[in-house]
């Protein structure tokens, strides 16, 4: 093994590899969830949709979303990884812990919480991403004269269905608390530990864990409530993409 | 036996030197064909077998606790002198020789004791040059204190823990030899013999407190780094683990023992507070210069005190007898420890103890109504802190209760000027030999004896010593040690199968007892010929009446207290002896019978100016007493006075 | 006050273990917690059962011998060793568990004592500074500010009790590692070899077979000498700057 390896597989170079990550992910989560803020104006999804086409097409932002899947992945091999080292570190478990009284929640059950957010990353995905990439179901819309596919109709549908948001608000509360021990723990990791900032880090993060699941939690709540109240009708997205899908075929 | 203390001749001040320039030297290469093995890895040990290593010699370390780490010199709280004279406050080499010379009333060796204030200086640039973060001023350089009554600045320290980051120094030093490959660290290992062969120490017996297995090992030379035996009396300031039997076995086969008497009693512990009390806890003497020591002056009151019907509080000013201040007005709180100790004994003899009747109050109130609580706190936070966790009163609040508890023992294996005991090619450091302190050791200066021998004494002398032994060393093979192992086995074997009813600790509580009673804090000619009985007859019984469970081949707790305890019981009557021949009171040993008439220890210069070294004869047979006559030229023989 | 025990009994390093209930009666508040199992070892002595092997040696605090995993937590409820641990903060009729360290490293002897030389031997990898005996200049001839030899200090004090990983999830004893590394690290004698002593620590730390950190913050929160998570975090940066910068490919 070169000294590089090596010294990305010593138990401070795979923590160093989750930090490094994780600081990726959650700078991702900012850049996400402010483009998702479009999908609360109500404007038939134009905003939305322009913004997607931005996003899937741009040269710049393919390369770093495509850093973005790495990332995801080594965050999650090396989740795997640094679990069974660590659970190997103890074959004989205590017969009763306490726990509780010296360390958070949270901060003991990373891996089970980043699990969930996982699970939940790969309905999103089906959802939206693989729709977008390879469904033959997404219905075109023309702005100014230039198509777009009309991602909104798949978010609409999908967040019309009171099941698909509470997936959506549950795995965002085990976000939130993955993001309210993951977000200062990646300083630490790093070694950014110091008396000034170290408070100010963890402050942040812990309103980074509270705030960002908000906001993302907004979208589905506003679109679930638009539905109701009858400000978006449903059935019209459902239509094209019912259209759209007989088209494919 | 004519004892030849090895002290070079010429001044003082150039004894060591010339002596370290006459010595012979062994050639670089040749010292790897050595091997020595060091027992202890306390300050002295872990010291020792360090720099042994560094010169180039195969070492085997040797320690009971799990991990060289855990040796006792780690308790030491308050700090380490050092004639630096960093303070520009007057200290110098000769003024720390002649403090501790004079701390210990003149019983201890001139030559040795200049040596020891001679190298305290390089102890403190080694430790800082290994880390230890010793308490620093605002500039950057080293900070002092003063302790223990010094009129000077001399103390080193690091918190209230100068113990554990010297000998966390000392580790460090003996891990880097560790991982050379120069030293072979055996933990859980115990001593039980030492192998003679032609006359010269060979080897040694251990057992692996793991596995029971007993293993020979063989060497060039032996140096025995196993502290001191307080754990005789029970109850001590002492680790759990801490024995004399590594010093006793030496005895046995031949190396005398000196001053066994010398006992020090700390007069600030907390007291004893039940039967299955298993160890005694020492408050830093630092407290008794804000604290004021008092019991109450009538028996009534103490009464009252003792069964909770009178809160400290209610005792009026006068009714306090604040009995320090008022027999030494010059020095108050602050007499020397055998003085304090001694009269906390005297006022609790008369009934005006508190507390179980065995306490004084070591009062705070003054000291925090005059400069604070947060001046108080600021000083002495952890020890309140401490006092509070063990017994659950708030000394803000109530004054701290404190009684004497045995501490050091001055006393140990007798050793020349190069720390050589009778028994060629066995040397003893730190605690485990007599040298330095007299009668009495002087606060931060057993910390500052350990590093001194195992650093810069022992590693000049031994090569000496080496020069003139063969390179090979014998096989484990030879029958003395085949003779030896038979023993240990055969030791093992009796104490495993006497079937009796009485535990070790049983035993071991009332040797502490009879031992405490009688060779204690204060000590007569009739009460020594009782407590010689006493001992005898214990020892009679233990052999006849101990109750052990188990085997050999294993983890065995019980056994190895018995091991140690045995030893204790035979090392207990021979400090009865030392104490019942000297028939004077000096530092640590008060003879009742000689004390001036204001009560104070009285020296007898005339007939007891020697270090009394005993020679073992033989089981249940009376020790041949030595005499090492102490001739002192550079300092004048005075009486203390603390008036 | 009376209190049932259920103890691990294990009677040697390769036997298997298990949990026993033994009933002491008449325990005053005042006993430390090794004296209240001094008195059922004497107990269990005079029934002709073998006594309960822990460890145990200053019986002040201050040496690290003593361990035990008491009722789900090291050195039991207060933040202190064993041996400093009072009877006092038990009721009557509680029942205690008391376990030994459980860790990879950590191997169990017998009952409650595990084998704790990893310890040693990562001090012996590199927690030293290099200077032989004699080789020392004058101990103010390097003036250390204050509040640096402060911090040395306190990282100094850690006692190698190893009770950072029995309360770590992943038994992972980066607080010891990073204690020494910090002080020495801090230190200007140590400086020389700080890069070498870092790599060779943490190297030896995760070939003893400890987990790694997951900031949790246990450790520090069950250390009876508080060390501070500052120092893994000093540890962190001094190993990956080490291993970015040294020469030991």
């Amino acid at each position: 093994m070169s000294w590089f390896t090596e010294s990305l597989s010593s138990s401070l170079g795979r923590k160093l590899i989750m930090s490094l990550t994780g600081i990726f992910l959650i700078t991702f989560l900012v850049v996400h969830v402010a483009g998702n803020l479009q999908l609360l104006k109500l404007d038939g999804g134009e905003s939305f949709n322009i913004y997607t086409k931005f996003m899937t097409t741009n040269p710049i932002i393919k390369t770093v979303s495509y850093l973005l899947y790495a990332g995801i992945l080594a965050h999650v091999i090396y989740s795997i990884i640094l679990t069974r080292v660590n659970r190997s570190a103890r074959p004989v478990k205590y017969a009763y812990e306490k726990a509780s009284t010296n360390s958070t929640w949270a901060s003991r059950n990373m891996g089970l919480l980043g699990a969930v957010v996982l699970f939940f990353l790969v309905v999103h995905m089906r959802s939206f991403w693989f729709e977008m990439k390879f469904g033959d179901g997404v219905p075109m819309v023309e702005y100014d004269g230039e198509d777009y596919k009309n991602l909104y109709a798949l978010v609409v549908t999908a967040f019309s269905q009171w099941w698909y948001v509470l997936i959506y608000l549950v795995s965002l509360a085990f976000l939130g608390f993955h993001l309210s021990h993951g977000f200062a723990s990646a300083f630490q990791t790093l070694g950014l530990n110091h008396k000034k900032y170290t408070p100010f880090i963890e402050k942040l993060g812990l309103a980074f864990a509270i705030i960002v699941p908000i906001l993302f939690a907004t979208q589905p709540i506003a679109i679930f409530f638009w539905t109701q109240t009858g400000a978006l009708d449903p059935s019209v997205y459902e239509e094209m993409i019912k259209t759209a899908q007989l088209a494919g075929q | 036996m004519k004892l030849d203390s090895q002290v070079p001749e010429g001044p003082l001040a150039e004894k060591w030197d010339k002596h370290k320039f006459n010595m012979k030297l062994v050639n670089p290469a040749n010292k790897r064909k050595y091997e020595v093995i060091v027992v202890g890895t306390g300050l002295a040990g872990a010291a020792a077998a360090a720099s042994m290593a560094e010169l180039g010699y195969n070492v085997k370390a040797f320690c009971f606790q799990d991990s060289p780490r855990r040796a006792h010199s780690i308790a030491a709280q308050g700090g380490i002198n050092a004639a630096k004279n960093y303070q520009n406050d007057g200290d110098s080499i000769f003024r720390l020789f002649y403090d501790t010379v004079k701390g210990g009333d003149y019983r201890s060796r001139e030559a040795n004791v200049y040596r020891l204030a001679e190298v305290s200086v390089n102890i403190i640039d080694q430790a800082v040059a290994q880390g230890v973060p010793f308490a620093r001023d605002y500039g950057g350089l080293l900070a002092n204190r003063s302790f223990g009554g010094a009129q000077v600045s001399r103390t080193f320290y690091a918190r209230g823990q100068t113990g554990q980051q010297l000998l966390l120094g000392a580790y460090s030093a003996l891990s880097r030899q560790i991982a050379a490959g120069k030293v072979k660290m055996f933990p859980r290992t115990e001593l039980l013999d030492i192998v003679k062969i032609d006359g010269k120490a060979q080897g040694i017996i251990t057992r692996n407190l793991i596995t029971g297995k007993i293993e020979s090992h063989s060497a060039h030379a032996v140096m025995l780094c196993t502290g001191g035996y307080g754990n005789v009396f029970y109850l001590s300031t002492n680790a759990m683990g801490s024995n004399g039997s590594a010093a006793w076995r030496a005895h046995r086969k031949g190396a005398l023992f000196a001053n066994p008497c010398f006992t020090q009693i700390h007069p600030t512990c907390i007291p004893v507070h039940g039967e299955y009390q298993s160890k005694l806890t020492l408050m830093s003497e630092s407290l008794r210069n804000d604290g004021r020591v008092w019991v109450p002056k009538t028996l009534e009151d103490a009464e009252a005190l003792r069964k909770g019907e009178k809160k400290p509080s209610d005792i009026a000013e006068e009714d306090r007898d604040y009995y320090l201040e008022r027999k030494y007005p010059s020095f108050g709180n602050l007499v020397p420890r055998d003085v304090a100790s001694r009269n906390a004994k005297y006022v609790c003899d008369e009934g005006r103890g508190v507390g179980t009747g065995l306490a004084v109050f070591l009062d705070f109130r003054d000291a925090i109504e005059r400069d604070g609580e947060d001046v108080i706190s600021a000083k002495y936070g952890n020890l309140f802190d401490m006092y509070q966790q063990i017994t659950d009163t708030n000394p803000y609040k109530e004054p701290m209760m404190i009684y004497p508890a045995v501490h050091y023992t001055m006393g140990g294996l007798w050793v020349d000027y190069n720390l050589m005991t009778t028994v060629p090619g066995l040397f003893a450091l730190g605690e485990a030999n007599f040298s330095d302190h007299g009668a009495n050791r002087l606060g931060a200066s057993a910390l500052m004896q350990g590093l001194a021998d195992g650093y810069f004494v022992a590693p000049y002398t031994i090569g000496n010593y080496l020069t003139n032994v063969p390179y090979e060393k014998p096989s484990t093979d030879h029958e003395e040690f085949k003779k030896a192992e038979a023993e240990v086995n055969e030791r093992i074997n009796k104490l495993l199968n006497i079937n009796g009813n009485k535990t070790v600790d049983e035993f071991h509580r009332e040797l502490g007892k009879i031992m405490w009673d009688y060779c204690g804090m204060s000590r007569t000619a009739d009460g020594l010929k009782q407590a010689k009985k006493l001992v005898q007859e214990l020892r009679e019984e233990f052999w006849t009446n101990l109750k052990t469970i188990g085997t050999n081949d294993e983890l065995n707790l019980t056994l190895e207290k018995a091991i140690r305890v045995a030893d204790f019981m035979e090392l207990g009557e021979l400090m009865i002896d030392d104490a019942f021949n000297r028939e004077e009171s000096c530092g640590g040993h008060f003879r009742e019978e000689y004390q001036t008439p204001e009560g104070e220890a009285l020296r007898n210069d005339e007939d007891f100016s020697y270090v009394s070294a005993w020679e073992y004869t033989g089981e249940n047979q009376p020790w041949n007493l030595h005499k090492e006559d102490l001739i002192f030229e550079n300092v004048k023989l005075t009486q203390r006075s603390y008036k | 006050m009376n209190l049932t025990l259920k103890i691990w009994r294990q009677k040697n390093a390769d036997a298997s273990g298990k949990m026993q209930t033994y009933n002491v009666t008449d325990i005053s508040p005042e006993m430390s917690f090794l004296e209240m199992l001094d008195v059922l070892n004497e107990d269990l002595l005079k029934k002709g059962e073998d006594p309960i092997a822990f460890d145990h040696d200053c019986r002040e605090g201050i040496c690290g011998m003593c361990s035990l995993f008491i009722n789900g937590k090291p050195h039991g409820p207060s933040q202190t060793t064993t041996c400093q641990l009072h009877m006092r903060s038990f009721k009557d009729g509680d029942t205690v568990y008391i376990e030994p360290w459980r860790a990879k490293a950590f191997p169990v002897v017998k009952d409650l004592t595990v084998d704790r030389s990893s310890f040693d031997r990562i001090i012996q990898a590199g927690g030293y500074i290099s200077v032989n005996t004699g080789n020392a200049p004058d101990a103010n001839e390097m003036p250390i500010p204050k509040d640096v030899v402060d911090e040395a200090m306190s990282s100094a004090t850690c006692i190698g009790c190893g009770a950072c990983v029995a309360a770590c999830k992943n038994a992972s004893a980066m607080l010891f590692v990073s204690a020494k590394v910090s002080q020495l690290a801090m230190l200007p004698q140590g400086k020389p070899e700080k890069q070498k002593r870092v790599e060779a620590m943490v190297a030896q730390m995760d070939e003893e077979g400890f987990g790694a950190c997951t900031n949790t913050g246990a450790c520090s929160a069950e250390c009876p000498k508080d060390i501070s998570l500052t120092n893994i975090a000093r540890m962190n940066r001094e190993y990956f700057g080490a291993k970015a910068s040294s020469e030991n490919v």
